[in-house]
């Protein structure tokens, strides 16, 4: 096997881990603040 | 109260206890023994061979003994609710500490002197460096495995999966005194190398854990 | 501020993507290992942002036993999960570098195996902080840190002397290789590429972890409340 292809496996791996955890990371945070709105728009009716 | 008087006598209550049942000391005797003849059969060694992984195999052995030891540190204080009244009373809790420490540690070096002949026989052990150093690589790396593990036996108290918690997280912290015990040994059986360096090494292990078992027990007794 | 967010993660991304083209088309060919070196400007600066991570731990814990402030152990928790993410990439990355160069996927060399132990210690205490139940995870998980740094030095002490009894291949150049003054220049900006990428992950997992935290307690006291009346 050319010692190339184990460079590019080298990066290739590198950037699917680290931009795969900053995608999560970021889907966490759009789930956490969507999960705030829906708690606050819930907690409206009950303030008088 | 004083920290000695405490120790002194929860370790006393301790021992007299497990004297009494000895189920911590049968149930480890009997997993070392099953462990040792695992490996028989699993690496088949020549009298050659043996010389050579005599020393992972019996601290492998040893470790796993251990955590069986281990496992049930805080089992009874536990199931009494004797933590609770620990914590309101003012008794010192490194005194409590201390006492199941070196309870743990009195069990597993008594382990360690009664599977040590048999390992002798099982692989026709004969040791070519001094002896006296093999006693004292085992005392200080039985407290090494012993001080931190009752540590992380309190800490995995409030875990689910309580059981395998505990060598889950003792294990990865203890990789540089069980390399130190193994090669020492191995050393020590072999003749080949001196173990100074691994006695100085699991020394150190020794005084900064305990150190640092002794600073933080009681934000851990706390923490419930 | 709700802009600094984007702005940051494409200025990392982008910096990143500059001195990747640094390692991989501007700085020299190394004499004997050939293009495949070039591994080497991810592999070394990603051990290094992992351990500055680790160390960020440390203090975080070491505050949170001292403070017991919710900010401090939501860095602990953030710095740690980061650590073992730049951990992860080095422990790939090194093997798939050793195979063409020294024919091996796998050695147990001083830096290899202690990196590999660095990560199983953290790897250990994420799986406390999930396991542990009860709201007192924080102080457990961060006596625990404690614990975990201070075994770095020991484990490095412990595997270099093993290794000096004991030798076997050595992965990236003894320690006597060098760099030339090129490489250097692309190492440097590789290295500071990767600690901004860490801070960013860190800052941004960080944020996560206390928002986390917020909704769950604004869950508590909500239902609190409704138990009261």
């Amino acid at each position: 096997m050319n010692p190339i292809h184990f460079l590019d496996a080298a990066y290739l791996v590198a950037w699917v881990v680290y931009l795969g955890y900053l995608g999560r990371i970021l889907l966490c945070l759009k789930r956490v603040e969507e999960e705030k709105k829906e708690f606050d728009r819930s907690r409206q009716p009950q303030l008088r | 109260m004083s920290t000695f008087t405490v120790t002194r006598a929860t370790l006393a209550k301790d021992l007299r206890m497990e004297w009494r049942s000895k189920d911590a000391i049968n149930s480890m005797l009997f997993f070392a023994l099953l462990v040792v003849v695992i490996f028989s059969f699993a690496f088949n060694p020549t009298a050659e061979e043996s010389r050579l992984i005599a020393g992972g195999l019996i601290w492998v052995a040893f470790l796993f003994a251990a955590v069986v030891a281990l496992n049930q540190t805080w089992a009874r204080e536990l199931r009494n609710q004797v933590l609770d009244a620990y914590r309101v009373s003012p008794a010192p809790p490194n005194a409590l500490f201390l006492a199941k420490a070196v309870g743990n540690f009195i069990f597993v070096a008594a382990l360690e002197a009664l599977m040590a002949p048999l390992f002798v026989v099982f692989y026709e052990l004969r040791s070519v460096g001094p002896v006296w150093q093999l006693i004292v690589i085992a005392l200080l790396g039985t407290w090494a495995l012993v001080v931190n593990g009752t540590f992380f036996a309190a800490l995995s108290l409030r875990t689910r999966s309580r059981e395998i918690m505990l060598p889950l997280i003792l294990f990865p912290i203890s990789i540089p005194a069980l390399l130190a015990m193994v090669d020492a040994t191995t050393s020590i059986l072999t003749g080949d190398a001196s173990p100074d360096f691994w006695i100085k090494l699991l020394a150190v292990y020794d005084i900064v854990f305990t150190a640092v078992c002794l600073l933080l027990f009681e934000t851990v007794l706390n923490a419930e | 501020m709700k802009k600094l967010v984007p702005f940051s993660i494409l200025a990392t991304l982008a910096m990143l993507g500059l001195t990747s083209y640094l390692a991989l088309a501007v700085a020299p060919t190394e004499a004997t290992m050939g293009d495949v070196q070039r591994i080497f400007y991810y592999h070394v600066p990603s051990a290094w942002v992992a351990f500055l991570c680790f160390l960020v731990n440390f203090v975080a814990s070491a505050i949170y036993l001292w403070k017991r402030s919710p900010a401090s152990d939501a860095l602990a928790a953030a710095s740690a999960e980061v650590g073992v993410v730049f951990c992860s990439v080095v422990l790939l990355t090194g093997p798939i570098w050793a195979r063409p160069v020294w024919g091996i996927w796998w050695t147990w060399d001083a830096r290899l195996t202690t990196t590999l132990v660095l990560w199983l210690i953290y790897v250990s205490y994420l799986v406390l902080r999930r396991f542990a139940a009860g709201g007192q995870t924080q102080a457990l998980a961060a006596a625990f840190a404690i614990f975990g740094f201070i075994d770095v030095p020991i484990v490095y002490m412990s595997i270099r002397w093993f290794r000096t009894q004991h030798p076997s291949p050595v992965i990236g150049g003894g320690p006597g290789s060098g760099l030339a003054p090129a490489m250097a220049h692309v190492f440097l900006a590789n290295l500071a590429a990767f600690t901004l990428m860490g801070i960013l992950f860190m800052w941004l997992r960080y944020k996560l972890q206390m928002k986390e935290q917020a909704i769950e307690s604004a869950h508590a006291q909500a239902a609190l409340k409704g138990v009261a009346q």
